[in-house]
């Protein structure tokens, strides 16, 4: 299939075409809340997911533009799970920005953008593609953040943003030229074979993989390059940190997958050891940093920082073992873990800007003092994403949780279960923090007495979300299988 | 839907019901309610004794349906002789505790009787599970509502037990999760408690799973020194909260050891054995010496419920059919004497508002009915015979006979101290002259009052006197259960 294959990307074509009509749109839009805009928004952005949905039932993988992208099930689980991710994500925000003077057509617009660069990323089959991806997605993101300009903390945090994000790029287009010094080929099947060939320099492909797993890892936020992760996500505008902590991170995922499994599996020894060394260490640091914050977006960025840790545990052991099935077991369970997080993180930024007001943001965890009291039902689902987040039954973290270390166990290999043993010793020290947030809003007085106002739409979307939660942990198998199918899929082609 | 399915989620979804009824303007129904949802999951549990086949070790009223096939986890119940009587003294608590909160608790009566339905519900689980995550999620999920329970209507250092108890209860059943995930892989990809059982399992790893199983069971029990965490949380709990704790909580993890520890571990069970009474007779001996000096009647009985819950783990880690029936028999009577000893803290704490010993004196003269009840549970406590705290322990001691004469002489201390603590703070807390102006305006009990210890009067009365059917009932699952220890699973190769 080497001429223009048009039908694989129709998803990506959509989204462009319709992030340049919301952009036109807006210009009519006299709207003080945007309605019209938000619902063209919403609308472009279900048909995307519906057309992701669809090209993932129908369970082909295709090449197309002289094999540049690849649409295959992974990508398109992963795009329909980010597009969904940025609806939910717009909806919880719509209000927030509103109080801000933050709803702007840019907000959709760039949103938009940011979407069509992780839909790039995760159908690139070619290393250009996914830096291009990656740039687009980040350019749009580090403009969102300082979208409200005159707040000192949101330009402060934008500006960290691009400066250390850049950096990263960098690192990972060093790391990528490096490959193609080595391979002659940017295309990611054709560095796979070369690699295999074994003829290939080794020690300019050490070289190169370095920086890949250095920039992969900064823009999955893990430790020792998760600086920026605490600022950005403290600093951002709430509705801008759940962009920036939901469907981003499925694309981290994605082209995770595509680099160092698709293309760079041949180099898997000694990946995976970076990888564990990550993995240990945000495990270790983002729970012992997150016991000492106040603030509850300061305490959920290290807490995501633990969340990756537990995430690239899933890519560490699968190498072990030849075969595709145990390969499938590890990388399946860490997009379960990956899409579980992503769910919960949405639900306690949505939580938050629920609480928050104009001139109030809500983000310290005191200002949950006696949530139950106020209202038990936005307590209750808020105590659900902790539990969740802490891996506690019947949640959908636990199966999170319990599906990456039972990758880790089928290794059979004792240095494994050590690592089983730490990450769950280690979410023990996560479990304090998360119950911490529970016991504020029901063991505690409430300070605030201001009623919750929020719209029938975030009021049913964050109630759905609670229960999608706990649906999902009382029935995981589903999501569970459509994770392992993608993977399998996107393994064996 | 089978009736184990029934005794499960009949409560939690009426817990459910209760929790989405909002505020307090309701109470009076809520409380109906919750009362006649408690009564009707107690009588569906009955025909689980009733139909029950006493001839056969195999599990009973069993349901099997596929839940998550990604890990091949099925939601796998059953009973045997072991198990059944815990499901039903589950239900029977639940519907005393309902009962013991109708006045008390006038601030979210909704979310008081929730939670405890849902408990109620979710350890009956614990009980019926015979699939490894099943277990283990419904082991993990009784967490969350007593941590609740603890933290919101508990007494002034709520928080600080609240913590205390989740943590150290999750540190411990963490390393069980991955005990299970162990087993899944080594199993050939299944969570069946059962086909675990029949598993041949090398030494190496016997010695590590039943380390991560005690973790998971002692802290739970809870065995010496991992206890500290129980009497903080019996005395912030409130009364119904403390009830269910002592009453039920502890014996999960007691349980745990005879359905997980003992038959998947047999080898390193023996083993380890010695390690298992010395921390047994070090409960049932230091403990005791510690309720002694107690001077808060919660404190004093929580130490209590450490020292008799020791006899439950010696009965099960001396390998003999008294023993381990003992124990059995113990944690079911331990269930009614520590749940009616925490009500009668409850009834005195309701009134005074003081839980210190010295804040009483002569209660007798003010409340004779409470006070006839009172030390009848006292005696209890303290194994009288007649009552069914004799029943256990005398079957504990002489299985330790058995095993070793001066082991059992040392258990048989308890007799003495288990006197000691109950009967001087019965004197010093009922007789005597009346101590103080709160004594003396002292009403006696009501009749809901009446109602809820006259239950457990009874159901201890009766496990005293005619203690055969419960007996009957385990006998040959215990019979079973030790036949199956003694044969090793080592591997013959190793």
């Amino acid at each position: 299939m080497n001429t223009m294959n048009w039908l694989p990307v129709y998803p990506e074509i959509v989204l462009l075409v319709m992030a340049c009509v919301v952009a036109m749109v807006d210009l009519w839009v006299k709207h003080p809340r945007r309605t019209p805009t938000y619902l063209l928004t919403q609308l472009s952005l279900a048909v995307v997911a519906v057309m992701h949905l669809i090209a993932f039932n129908s369970g082909l993988t295709h090449y197309a533009m002289q094999r540049m992208v690849v649409a295959d099930p992974m990508g398109h689980l992963l795009g329909f799970f980010a597009t969904v991710a940025v609806m939910m994500s717009l909806a919880y925000a719509r209000p927030y920005a509103a109080d801000r003077d933050m709803l702007k057509g840019e907000l959709f617009t760039l949103s938009m953008f940011s979407l069509l660069g992780i839909d790039v990323m995760l159908s690139a089959n070619n290393f250009l593609v996914i830096y291009l991806g990656l740039e687009l997605m980040s350019l749009s993101l580090y403009a969102l953040t300082a979208l409200r300009r005159d707040n000192l903390n949101a330009t402060e945090a934008a500006m960290k943003y691009f400066v250390l994000g850049a950096l990263a790029s960098g690192f990972l287009l060093y790391g990528l030229s490096m490959m193609y010094g080595a391979t002659g080929s940017l295309d990611i099947g054709e560095v796979f074979k070369a690699i295999g060939t074994g003829t290939i320099n080794k020690s300019v492909l050490a070289f190169g993989l370095v920086f890949v797993v250095a920039g992969l890892a900064f823009k999955m936020g893990a430790v020792p390059f998760h600086m920026w992760i605490p600022d950005v996500y403290h600093g951002a505008p709430t509705a801008i940190t759940l962009l920036i902590g939901g469907a981003p991170k499925l694309a981290a995922f994605g082209i995770t997958v595509r680099l160092l499994v698709e293309g760079l599996s041949g180099l898997a020894n000694d990946w995976q050891q970076m990888i564990i060394v990550l993995a240990v260490a945000s495990l270790l640091l983002g729970n012992l940093a997150a016991i000492a914050q106040s603030n509850l977006k300061r305490m959920l960025a290290y807490s995501t920082i633990a969340q990756t840790g537990f995430v690239l545990l899933g890519f560490a052991p699968t190498v072990v073992s030849v075969n595709t099935f145990s390969a499938a077991n590890g990388y399946s369970s860490a997009l379960f873990y990956m899409v579980t997080y992503v769910l919960t993180t949405l639900g306690t930024f949505g939580i938050i800007m629920l609480l928050a007001r104009q001139g109030f943001e809500s983000e310290h965890i005191d200002d949950f003092k006696g949530l139950a009291k106020r209202s038990p039902w936005y307590a209750a689902v808020m105590a659900i994403f902790m539990f969740s987040l802490a891996g506690l039954p019947p949640t959908m973290g636990f199966f999170a949780k319990m599906a990456v270390l039972q990758a880790l166990v089928s290794t059979n290999l004792a240095g494994y279960f050590w690592l089983a043993a730490i990450a769950v010793m280690l979410s023990l020290v996560g479990a304090y923090y998360y119950i911490r947030v529970v016991k504020v809003m029901f063991f505690d007085e409430p300070v605030e007495t201001a009623p919750i106002v929020a719209g029938g739409d975030v009021r049913a979307l964050l109630s759905l979300n609670g229960a999608a939660v706990l649906l999902f942990g009382l029935l995981p198998g589903g999501l569970m299988a459509l994770c392992r199918d993608a993977i399998v899929k996107a393994l064996t082609t | 839907m089978g009736l184990l399915s029934l005794a499960i989620w009949l409560p939690i979804l009426s817990g459910i019901v209760l929790l989405a009824m909002g505020s307090d303007e309701h109470a009076g129904m809520v409380r109906r309610l919750a009362l006649v949802a408690a009564i009707v999951s107690f009588l569906v549990t009955i025909p689980l004794i009733t139909g029950f086949n006493a001839g056969t070790a195999a599990m009973q009223f069993e349901e099997n349906l596929a839940w998550v096939d990604r890990f091949n986890v099925r939601y796998h119940l059953g009973v045997d002789g072991i198990s059944v009587w815990f499901v039903l003294l589950t239900s029977f608590i639940t519907v005393v505790v309902v009962i013991s909160a109708w006045e008390v608790i006038t601030e979210r009566v909704n979310q008081y009787m929730g939670s405890f339905l849902i408990l109620s519900g979710v350890m009956v689980g614990v009980f019926a599970a015979l699939d490894g995550i099943l277990f283990y999620v419904f082991f993990e999920a009784t967490l969350i509502p007593m941590y609740i329970i603890i933290g919101v209507w508990g007494g002034p250092r709520r928080v600080y037990a609240a913590f205390k108890f989740f943590l150290y209860t999750l540190a411990g059943s963490l390393l069980m999760l991955v005990a299970l995930i162990y087993l899944y892989y080594k199993s050939g990809g299944n969570f069946d408690i059962l086909a675990w059982h029949k598993m041949p399992l090398g030494m190496p790893a016997q010695t590590l799973l039943f380390f991560a199983f005690f973790a998971a069971f002692a802290v739970k029990v809870p065995m010496w020194p991992v206890h500290t965490w129980l009497p903080d949380a019996h005395v912030e709990a409130p009364t119904g909260g403390s009830v269910v704790l002592a009453a039920i909580m502890l014996k999960l993890g007691a349980y745990g050891f005879l359905r997980f520890s003992l038959p998947i571990v047999p080898d390193a069970s023996h083993e380890y054995a010695w390690f298992i009474i010395a921390l047994s007779l070090i409960a049932v001996l230091y403990i005791s010496l510690v309720a002694l000096v107690q001077t808060d009647m919660k404190k004093l009985i929580a130490y209590s419920s450490v020292a008799h819950m020791g006899f439950c783990t010696l009965g099960f880690f001396i390998f003999n059919e008294l023993g381990a029936s003992g124990g059995i028999v113990q944690m079911i009577s331990h269930g009614f004497i520590s749940g009616a000893m925490f009500l009668c803290i409850g009834v005195l704490y309701d009134r005074v508002h003081s839980r210190e010993i010295a804040s009483y004196g002569g209660v007798v003269n003010t409340m004779p009915r409470f006070a006839a009840l009172g030390v009848f549970f006292a005696m209890a406590n303290c194994g009288l015979p007649g009552t069914s705290g004799f029943v256990g322990e005398w079957m504990v001691i002489l299985g330790t006979v058995k095993f070793n004469f001066w082991l059992a002489a040392l258990a048989a201390t308890t007799l003495i101290f288990g006197a000691a603590y109950t009967l001087w703070m019965v004197k010093r807390v009922y007789f005597g002259p009346v101590a103080n102006d709160d004594v003396r305006t002292l009403a006696d009990i009501n009749g809901r009052e009446t109602l809820m210890l006259g239950l457990l009067a009874v159901a201890v009365l009766w496990m005293g006197v005619y203690p055969k059917p419960f007996t009957d009932t385990m006998h040959v699952s215990v019979t079973e259960l030790l036949k199956h220890v003694q044969v090793s699973k080592i591997p013959a190769a190793n």
